[in-house]
């Protein structure tokens, strides 16, 4: 029988011709990426005396950039002595810093047809670059920093075949959401996303799509290759890649048609993501107290583009506050040699240190008791950003912009 | 190997944040439990008492990488049977050693309160009151060795690879 892109790459990762579904297989990784927050001693990790191969590791500081705590700022020297300690090759500390995804991205980790072992939830991001890449958690990246191996069941597979083309004003993110809201979660099932409407997506909204396939509580969620990943990886890639295809004759539990072109711009609402979702001529009007505009979801520098365009003239409501943080250092350096911080700083936009920063409510910019933010980034949970009394919706880049400068949530396609 | 606990009764996409709010990462491991469910249940993370069962919902423990699974432990959980539960949160339960696993219709299988009587190995469940039994689905032997081992630290120092 044929097999999926995922189980291709669990196949060649474990020394099998064939993997089916149901099997507990053991896999070696071909990378591993850890991230600052777990060195932290709120975490209580012990940290590994030996690793598998210091040069198939990177370390990457992300979450509590700069240190925001002295708890913070403590574990992120515990991060720097073990890196000293083991020779880790490949390590992004505070300056070459980004939220690990993007970098991963950026420095060509995350490589076609290869396993990509990282503890972050987010880590399905990296399936836009047709690898197979899955958040792992703290415990078990000890043990990979450690072996260089784990363990996967191999999921069932829904296939979501793209067609058409998003019309304009309605962005990655709406197609995500839709997705959210019209087939909710996944649990214990891979995605794979493929089809003609590929061609119109380019990288960094694949990466979107992926990343919030995590949300969808998808195992794995792949993207097919095409010559828009091999043209994104020339110069990147950490070593030669094969891209992996589902076979013709591979079994999904159900193939999906997205028609892109039928997508409205998509709000979700508090506090969950599945079957939560609503177009936002529905919710226009709901005010706002905060707007965001980053995370490993939506910080990239289309994403800031899009936000510049916006606001470029215009001001940010005075009862709001709009908080832009680019997902890496190197997308906050586009965003200066584009003039866009400018644009941003104008509107009366904060932008801040590429950091996970407001998106898991670790610093710059927390959302107090009562108060309402629209967001670009990750996750609407209670608490998730601050307060437990404050209420979380989530929005493409160029709604929480319009909505920021309305001061309440607007459909952008208004304000062109 | 059977476990007897009362039962604590959740719904649907409890996740990681409600388990493990941010603010815990500011406390020493001992002290982080204490803010379970802090915001959608205050004051109930200080009732559990230990051998105490939690049922869930669907989606439990959708999120984060956090270690969320950890901080049931801590709480003196004994085990945790859901709907369906998220697969990061599954490999947290298994990697740091709680007996966990999913089963469609527990949820209506209880009452708050009741007593459930669990074999883990086997990956069932039953209500002491009645007797009424379900099973949930199986988890690889190995996984199940790995769960009652203690998870990942035990193998890990046993190997000397941490102290």
């Amino acid at each position: 029988m044929g097999m999926t892109m995922v189980q291709k790459i669990m196949a060649r990762c474990s020394g099998r011709p064939q993997v089916t579904v149901g099997e507990i297989v053991s896999c070696r990784v071909d990378w591993a990426v850890e991230f600052d927050l777990p060195f932290a001693r709120s975490h209580n990790r012990p940290v590994p005396l030996k690793v598998w191969d210091p040069s198939r590791i990177a370390l990457i500081f992300d979450h509590l950039v700069p240190a925001p705590t002295i708890v913070m700022a403590d574990g992120l020297k515990v991060a720097r002595d073990f890196a000293k300690a083991q020779g880790i090759k490949h390590f992004y500390p505070e300056g070459r810093h980004g939220i690990c995804h993007q970098v991963i991205a950026e420095m060509g980790f995350a490589l076609p047809g290869g396993l990509l072992a990282c503890g972050d939830s987010h880590t399905s991001a990296s399936g836009a670059f047709n690898c197979a890449a899955r958040g792992l958690g703290a415990m078990e990246m000890l043990y990979i920093l450690c072996k260089g191996e784990t363990w996967f069941e191999v999921c069932p597979t829904i296939r979501y075949v793209l067609e058409g083309k998003m019309p304009e004003g309605v962005y990655p993110r709406d197609v995500i959401h839709h997705v959210a809201g019209v087939y909710g979660e996944h649990i214990n099932q891979n995605v794979e996303y493929a089809g003609p409407g590929l061609k119109h997506l380019d990288i960094a909204a694949r990466q979107t799509i992926a990343t919030m396939s995590t949300e969808l509580s998808a195992e794995f969620a792949t993207f097919e290759f095409d010559e828009q990943t091999e043209s994104y990886l020339k110069g990147r890639a950490k070593e030669p890649y094969s891209p992996v295809y589902s076979d013709k004759d591979a079994r999904f539990v159900d193939v999906r048609t997205i028609h892109l072109d039928q997508i409205e711009p998509q709000i979700v609402m508090p506090h969950f993501v599945p079957h939560n979702v609503r177009a936002v001529t529905e919710v226009a009007g709901l005010k706002i107290d905060q707007a965001f505009i980053g995370s490993c979801a939506n910080g990239r520098i289309e994403d800031l583009r899009i936000a510049a365009q916006i606001l470029k003239g215009r001001s940010v409501h005075s009862d709001c506050r709009l908080i832009i943080t680019p997902a890496s250092t190197q997308v906050a350096i586009h965003a200066a040699r584009e003039g866009l911080i400018e644009i941003f700083l104008e509107a009366g936009a904060v932008f801040t240190n590429s950091t996970c920063g407001a998106c898991n409510g670790g610093h710059m910019g927390l959302i107090g008791a009562g108060e309402r933010c629209l967001t670009s980034s990750t996750r609407n949970f209670r608490g998730r950003m601050g307060s437990k009394d404050a209420e979380i919706l989530m929005a493409s880049p160029a709604t929480v912009a319009a909505s920021a400068i309305m001061g309440a949530v607007t459909d952008a396609r208004t304000l062109f | 190997m059977t476990m007897r606990g009362r039962v604590w009764k959740f719904g649907d996409n409890i996740n990681t944040d409600l388990i493990m709010p941010n603010v815990a990462y500011e406390y020493p491991p001992q002290e982080q439990p204490k803010f379970v469910f802090s915001a959608n249940r205050p004051g109930w993370s200080a009732e559990v008492k230990k051998g105490d069962v939690l049922i869930g919902g669907s989606n439990f423990g959708t999120g984060s990488s956090r270690p969320a699974a950890k901080q049931l432990l801590g709480l003196g959980l004994a085990a945790l049977v859901a709907e369906s539960i998220n697969g990061l949160f599954l490999r947290n339960c298994v990697n740091y050693g709680l007996p966990a696993f999913s089963c469609p219709g527990v949820s209506a299988l209880f009452d708050e309160g009741d007593t459930a009587v669990i074999d883990y190995v086997e990956q069932a469940i039953a209500n002491e009151k009645d007797n009424r039994t379900l099973s949930g689905s199986r988890l690889p032997p190995s996984l199940v060795k790995l769960t009652l081992s203690g998870g990942i630290v035990p193998l890990l120092r046993q190997e000397g690879f941490i102290q």
